[in-house]
C-alpha cells in the first residue's frame, strides 16, 4: 500500500488501518481488520469479495455510515472518523452520494421528484446543464412523472444513479447496485456508471460480489475475511474470477 | 423536502385521520361549550335588556344575608311603602313605582300538578297596570284579594282559562285558592319574557304572600324626567335614600341578573371543557401511537432520507409538519362540528327553559382560538417523540431489513414510575387538603400525572398480563398467533390499551365514589333515622320543596302517631359568618329521630332565646354552653341566642339547631320534610295513606316510607352517574378508534406475513380470528388496567372523604364485570375493518411486495 503515498491530494476517498468489530466478548466478529485503500479521484473502482467478507462494512464505514474501531477514514480533505451527527449530515450533503441494492426511492415521489430530493433538502438548485446531461444519460426523460411502482427494477436503479449524480459528489457508493437486477438492466446501469466517470470525472466505488460487474471498473480491491488481499488494475471478467477463485479457500476456513 | 412530507401525508390520509378524528373530537367539544355559553350568554343579555327597558333606576334593599354565588338564593330586604313615597320627591323622578316581584310563585294547574319550569324563575309579583311591556290579552286586571292574572306562557303550561279557580303556592305560605281573570302577554306578541311563568296578585295580597309583611315592596323602580341621565338620578337617589339600600340604573340591573345566569353557565361550561381534555387526553395518545407506528414502518424511508442529506431536524420538521397539517384539519372539522353542536344544545337548552329566545348563533373568537390552539398543540405534543425518534434513526438502517429492534424498556419504565410518583403526591396533597385553595387543580394534576405515569409503566406491565390474558385463546392457532402478535410490540399495545384505561379509569372511579357516597348515606340513614314515614319531595327550582306546617299538626293526632315533625332550614349568619341554619316543629326529634347526643348542656329542650351547637361547629368558633351568639336569618331582624346545649356532629345534624318560633325569618318559613314516627304495633299502610289525604294541597311533597325516603335521597346520585358515565363514554369510543387505527396499521405492516400465512394455509376466517383475538386482548387489557387504575382513584378519593361521611368503600363489582365484558366486544367491534382487511389480502401480491 505504499505505493499509494504519492498520490494523497488526488485520493476521494481513503481508510487508514480500519478495524470495525462487532458485538462484545464472545460474539465478537471483526468484520474489518486493519484495512488501508485509497480511492482514486475519477476513478471506477470495484470492491469484492465473497460474502461475509466484509465489503459492506468497508462502504458503510467510508462513506461515515458506520463508525470505525480504530484507524481513520477521510473523503476528500475532510476526516470522517470522528465527526459529529451535524458534520456527518453535511458530509453526506456535499460529498456523498448513494445508490443501494433496494429500496433506492421514496414509493410517494415521482422519479423526478426522487433525483432532485437531495438537492431540495440541502436546500440548493441543480446546474440546469447538467440535469440535462444526466437525465439524458440515464434515459429517463420521458419517466420523469412516474412513481417508483411504475418502473422497471433497471429504471428505478437508474433514477437513484441519476439522482446520486446530481449533486456531483466527491464520491459515490453502491452497494450491490445491480444484484436485484437481470444482466441486461444490470449491463445498462453499469454502462451508464462506467460512462459518468470516463465522461464526467466522477468517482465511483461499488461493492460487488459478481466479476461481471466488477469488470467494468478501473480498478478491483479484492475482500476477504475482513482484510485486502488483492488489486487488479483495467480487470476482465476472467481476471477477476480467476481472483476470486485463488481467494475462495481461506475464506471457507475462516467462514 | 417540504413536497415530500406533503406527500407522503397524502399516501397516509386515511390513517392518519382516524387518528385525527380523536382531536376532531376534542376540539368539538372545546368550540362547542364556547359556542354554546356565548349564543345563550348572548340570549339572556338581550332577554334581560328588554325586561328591565322600562326601568331607568332601580332601588331594592341590601340583603340581610349576602351570599356567595354557590351558596344559595340571597333574600333583599324589603323597602318599606314610605320610601318609594321619598323617591319618588327625589328631583329628576318622573315616576315611581312599588314592585313586589318574588320568585317561587308557583300555579297548580288544572291536572292539580304544579307547574314546574326548569331555570327560568317562577315570578310572583304585584299587578302594576298594563305598560310598554306588558299587555293583558284576556279577561281583567285583578280588583279583589282573591283575583289573579297570569301571563300567556303559565296559562298555557296550566292549561287554565279566565275565570277558572286556580290553585297558588309561595314559598311562604300553604295552597290558597283564586279566580284567574285575566291573561296577559309582553310586546311582540310574546307569551313570556325567557321562559318566565309570572302570576300578578292585586299589591296588598303580593306583599301578604309574597313578603310576608304589610305596606313594603321588593324594589321600587324609576322613570327619569325627560333630560335625567340615569347614572346621575341614580347618584341622586342613593344620597337621599342613604345606606341600606341597592342603587342601580336598569343597564346595571341587566347585567347583573345576566352575569348571575352567566355564572351558571360557566359552570356547565367547564364541565364540558372536562369532557374535551378527556377526549383529548385519549386523543394524545391515539396520535402518539399513530405516529409511532408510521415512523416505525417509514424506518427505511426516512434512513434513506438521512442517507442522502437529510439531517436530524429536518426529519423532526417533516414529522411535526405532518402533525401540523393533521392538528389543522382536525381543529377545522372540530370547530365546524362544535359549531353545529353548541348551536343544537343551545336550541335544546333555550327549549327546555320555556322558549328562551335565541339570540343569533354565534362564534366566538374563543372557541376559533380554542379549537386552533388545542387541536394543534395536542397534535404536535403527541408527535413529538415519534419525531425525535425518527430523528435517531441511522442512515444505516435504509440498507438493514429488520428495522426497529426491540428496545430495553427501563428508561420508559423509570419514567413512568417517577411520573406516576408524582402523580401520586400531587393526590395525596389534592386529597388530603394540605394544598388548600388548590385542592382541585392539584387533584386534577395528579389524576392526569397517574394515567400518564401508568400508561409508560403499561410496556412492562403489558408482556406477562397480554400473555396470560391471550392464553385463554391459545387452543386453536390462530387465537394463539393472535396472543403472539399482541405481545410483539408491548409500547403499542400498552398504549393503545392506555387510551382505553383512561376512559374506563375515570367511569369505574366516578362509580366507586358515588356508589361509596350513596351506600354510606344510606346506611346511615339506615341505622340513626328513627321515623317509619318520611314526607319529602324534590324540588323542582333553586328553592326546596316545602308543605303546609299545618299538615303536622293533624298527621300528630292520627291515630298511632307517635310524633310528626317538621324539618326547617334557611342560610343565614351566625355571629356574621354564613351557616346553614336548622330548625326542628318539635326539639326533641333531634334526639328521637336523628339520634343525635348531648356532649353539652340539655338538648332536649330548647326556649325561644336559646339555641343549640353541634359539637364540630362549636369547637371551631370556640363556643360553649352559655356563650351568646347573633343570628340574622334570611328576613326579619337580628336576635341574640344564648347557647343551652351541645350535640354530637353526625352527618345527619346540621351546624346550629334553632327553635320553632325563629323559622318565621326563614326565605321558606315552611317545613321542608316532615319525619313521622309511629307507635310501636302500628302498620306503616295504615297511616301512610291518611297523610297522603292530609298532603292533597302541597303537590310539592309526597310521602313515603323509609327505604323509599333514603331510595329518593341517592337517586339524585345514580342520574349524575348516568350523566357522567354518558359523557365518558365518548372517550371510550375514542379508544376504540384507537383500537382500530392501531390494527389497520399493524395489519398493513404485516401484509407480507400475512401473505405467508395465507400462502401456507391459513384460512380466510383464521386470519379474522386471528386479528380479533390480538383485538380483545389489547381492549380487555387496556379495560383490566382501567379498572385497577379507576378502583385506585375512587378509593383514594373515598378514603379522603372519610371525615365527610363516606365511610364505606364499595366496590361496583357487577359493572366492573360488565366493563369487562365490553371491553371483550369492544375488542370484537374495533377488529371487524382490520380482519377483513387482513383476509382480504392477495397471497400473491403480498409475497411479491415490496
Ligand atoms: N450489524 C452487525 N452486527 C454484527 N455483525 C455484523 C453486522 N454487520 C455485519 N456483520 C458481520 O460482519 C461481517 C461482514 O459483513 P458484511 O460487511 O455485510 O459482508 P459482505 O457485505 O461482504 O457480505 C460478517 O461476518 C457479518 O456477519
Ligand atoms: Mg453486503
Amino acid at each position: 500500500m505504499t505505493a499509494t503515498v504519492g498520490r494523497h491530494a488526488q485520493a476521494a476517498a481513503r481508510a487508514n488501518d480500519v478495524w470495525k468489530v462487532y458485538g462484545t466478548g464472545e460474539a465478537q466478529v471483526a468484520a474489518l481488520r486493519g484495512v488501508s485503500a485509497e480511492f482514486e479521484r475519477g476513478r471506477f473502482t470495484a470492491i469484492m469479495g465473497p460474502s461475509g467478507s466484509g465489503k459492506s462494512t468497508l462502504m458503510h464505514c467510508l462513506a461515515g455510515l458506520d463508525s470505525v474501531s480504530r484507524g481513520t477514514v477521510q473523503i476528500g480533505d475532510t476526516t470522517v472518523t470522528g465527526l459529529g451527527d451535524s458534520g456527518l449530515t453535511k458530509l453526506r450533503r456535499d460529498k456523498v452520494g448513494f445508490i443501494f441494492q433496494q429500496f433506492n426511492l421514496l414509493p410517494t415521489l415521482t422519479a423526478q421528484e426522487n433525483i432532485l430530493l437531495p438537492m431540495s433538502i440541502a436546500g440548493r438548485k441543480p446546474d440546469p446543464a447538467w440535469y440535462d446531461t444526466v437525465i439524458d444519460t440515464v434515459g429517463l426523460r420521458d419517466r420523469l412523472g412516474h412513481r417508483p411502482s411504475q418502473l422497471s427494477g433497471g429504471q428505478q436503479q437508474r433514477v437513484a444513479c441519476a439522482r446520486a449524480l446530481v449533486a456531483r459528489p466527491e464520491v459515490i457508493f453502491a452497494d450491490e447496485p445491480t444484484g436485484n437486477l437481470d444482466s441486461r438492466s444490470g449491463a445498462e446501469v453499469l454502462n451508464f456508471l462506467r460512462n459518468s466517470v470516463r465522461e464526467h470525472g466522477q468517482t465511483i466505488v461499488m461493492v460487488t460480489h459478481d466479476p461481471t460487474a466488477a469488470a467494468y471498473a478501473d480498478r478491483v480491491v479484492f475482500l476477504a475475511d475482513g482484510q485486502i488481499v488483492s488489486e487488479l488494475i483495467e480487470p476482465t471478467a476472467d481476471t477477476v474470477l480467476d481472483t476470486m477463485k485463488k481467494l475462495d479457500t481461506p475464506v471457507e476456513v475462516a467462514g | 423536502m417540504l413536497r415530500a412530507t406533503l406527500k407522503s401525508l397524502l399516501a397516509r390520509k386515511v390513517r392518519l385521520l382516524l387518528s385525527g378524528l380523536a382531536v376532531v373530537l376534542g376540539v368539538m367539544f372545546v368550540s362547542g361549550a364556547f359556542v354554546l355559553t356565548d349564543t345563550l350568554g348572548r340570549s339572556f343579555d338581550a332577554v334581560f335588556a328588554d325586561a328591565y327597558e322600562g326601568i331607568d333606576v332601580n332601588v331594592a334593599g341590601k340583603p340581610k344575608v349576602a351570599l356567595g354565588e354557590m351558596q344559595g338564593e340571597q333574600v333583599a330586604a324589603t323597602v318599606p311603602a314610605a320610601t318609594v313615597q321619598r323617591v319618588r320627591e327625589v328631583a329628576g323622578v318622573a315616576e315611581a313605582t312599588g314592585v313586589v316581584n318574588t320568585d317561587g310563585a308557583q300555579l297548580i294547574g288544572g291536572n292539580g300538578k304544579v307547574v314546574t319550569s326548569f331555570g327560568p324563575p317562577q315570578l310572583g309579583a304585584n299587578w302594576r297596570g298594563e305598560s310598554d311591556l306588558v299587555k293583558l290579552r284576556e279577561g281583567r286586571e285583578p280588583r279583589a284579594d282573591d283575583e289573579i292574572v297570569v301571563n300567556a306562557a303559565l296559562a298555557q303550561a296550566g292549561k287554565v282559562k279566565v275565570g277558572d279557580r286556580v290553585g297558588v303556592l309561595t314559598p311562604l305560605t300553604p295552597k290558597q285558592t283564586f279566580t284567574l281573570v285575566g291573561i296577559f302577554g309582553y310586546s311582540g306578541d310574546r307569551d313570556s319574557i325567557g321562559g318566565v311563568n309570572e302570576i300578578a296578585f292585586t299589591t296588598p295580597v303580593a306583599q301578604r304572600l309574597l313578603l310576608g309583611e304589610r305596606d313594603v315592596f321588593t324594589n321600587v323602580t324609576v322613570r327619569a324626567a325627560p333630560g335625567v341621565g340615569d347614572a346621575t338620578l341614580r347618584d341622586d337617589v342613593a344620597r337621599t335614600l342613604g345606606d341600606g339600600f341597592e342603587v342601580k340604573t336598569g343597564a346595571q340591573l341587566s347585567a347583573d341578573a345576566s352575569a348571575s345566569l352567566k355564572e351558571g353557565l360557566s359552570f356547565f361550561n367547564k364541565i364540558l371543557l372536562g369532557f374535551a381534555a378527556v377526549a383529548l387526553l385519549v386523543g394524545t395518545f391515539l396520535i402518539l401511537n399513530t405516529f409511532s407506528i408510521i415512523v416505525a414502518q417509514r424506518t427505511r424511508e426516512l434512513a434513506l432520507m438521512r442517507a442522502i442529506g437529510a439531517s436530524g431536524r429536518q426529519i423532526i420538521g417533516s414529522v411535526v409538519l405532518e402533525a401540523v397539517a393533521i392538528g389543522l384539519i382536525a381543529s377545522v372539522l372540530g370547530l365546524g362540528a362544535g359549531i353545529g353542536i353548541g348551536a343544537l344544545l343551545a336550541y335544546v337548552f333555550g327549549n327546555l327553559a320555556g322558549g328562551l329566545t335565541l339570540a343569533g348563533i354565534g362564534v366566538p373568537a374563543s372557541a376559533v382560538i380554542g379549537s386552533f390552539a388545542v387541536g394543534l398543540l395536542i397534535t404536535v405534543v403527541a408527535a413529538l417523540l415519534p419525531a425525535l425518534r425518527a430523528a435517531r434513526i441511522p442512515p444505516i438502517a435504509a440498507m438493514q431489513d429488520v428495522a426497529n429492534p426491540d428496545r430495553p424498556l427501563t428508561r420508559v419504565t423509570v419514567t413512568g414510575g417517577v411520573i406516576t410518583g408524582i402523580g401520586a403526591v400531587l393526590l395525596f396533597l389534592g386529597l388530603s387538603g394540605n394544598a388548600g385553595d388548590n385542592a382541585l387543580p392539584v387533584i386534577l394534576g395528579g389524576v392526569l400525572f397517574a394515567f400518564i405515569g401508568v400508561a409508560l409503566l403499561t410496556p412492562l406491565i403489558s408482556r406477562p398480563v397480554v400473555s396470560l390474558l391471550g392464553a385463554v385463546f391459545a387452543w386453536s392457532v390462530p387465537g394463539k398467533l393472535g396472543r403472539l402478535n399482541s405481545g410483539r410490540n408491548p409500547r403499542r399495545t400498552a398504549i393503545t390499551a392506555a387510551a382505553l384505561m383512561v376512559g374506563i379509569a375515570l367511569v369505574t372511579g366516578v362509580t366507586v365514589i358515588l356508589d361509596s357516597a350513596k351506600g354510606s348515606i344510606g346506611a346511615l340513614a339506615q341505622d340513626t333515622i328513627k321515623a317509619e314515614l318520611v314526607i319529602s319531595g324534590a324540588s323542582t327550582g333553586p328553592r326546596p320543596a316545602s308543605f303546609d306546617p299545618a299538615v303536622l299538626t293533624k298527621v300528630a293526632a292520627l291515630p298511632g302517631v307517635q310524633m310528626a315533625d317538621g324539618e326547617y332550614g334557611d342560610m343565614g349568619m351566625v355571629d356574621g359568618k354564613v351557616t346553614w341554619l336548622a330548625a326542628s316543629s318539635d326539639v326533641t326529634a333531634l334526639q328521637r329521630i336523628f339520634g343525635a347526643k348531648t356532649t353539652a348542656g340539655d338538648i332536649s329542650r330548647l326556649g325561644p332565646d336559646q339555641m343549640l351547637f353541634s359539637s364540630d361547629s362549636a369547637r371551631s368558633r370556640n363556643i360553649s354552653v352559655g356563650s351568646t351568639v347573633t343570628v340574622q336569618a334570611s328576613r326579619g331582624e337580628p336576635r341574640t341566642y344564648t347557647v343551652s346545649g351541645i350535640y354530637e356532629s353526625s352527618e345527619l345534624t346540621s351546624p346550629v339547631q334553632l327553635p320553632p318560633q325563629a323559622v318565621k325569618d326563614f326565605a321558606i318559613p315552611k317545613p321542608n320534610q316532615g319525619f313521622i314516627q309511629l307507635a310501636p304495633g302500628t302498620r306503616v299502610a295504615d297511616v301512610q295513606p291518611q297523610v297522603e289525604a292530609l298532603l292533597a294541597d302541597s303537590p310539592e311533597v309526597s310521602v313515603a316510607d323509609r327505604d323509599a325516603f333514603i331510595e329518593q335521597q341517592t337517586g339524585s346520585l345514580d342520574s349524575l352517574l348516568t350523566m357522567i358515565q354518558i359523557l365518558l363514554a365518548l372517550a371510550i369510543v375514542i379508544a376504540v378508534l384507537g383500537i382500530v387505527n392501531t390494527l389497520a396499521l399493524s395489519v398493513l405492516e404485516r401484509t407480507r406475513e400475512l401473505g405467508l400465512l395465507r400462502a401456507i394455509g391459513l384460512r380466510r376466517a383464521q386470519t379474522m380470528r386471528m386479528i380479533t383475538v390480538e383485538a380483545v386482548v389489547i381492549s380487555v387489557f387496556g379495560a383490566l388496567l382501567g379498572i385497577v387504575v379507576g378502583v385506585g382513584l375512587g378509593a383514594a378519593v373515598v378514603r379522603a372523604l372519610k371525615d365527610d361521611g363516606i365511610t364505606d368503600l364499595i366496590l361496583p363489582w357487577g359493572q366492573m364485570g360488565l366493563f369487562l365484558l365490553l371491553a371483550a366486544v369492544i375488542g370484537v367491534v374495533a377488529a371487524v375493518l382490520p380482519a377483513v382487511r387482513a383476509a382480504r389480502i392477495n397471497v400473491l401480491g403480498a409475497i411479491a411486495h415490496d
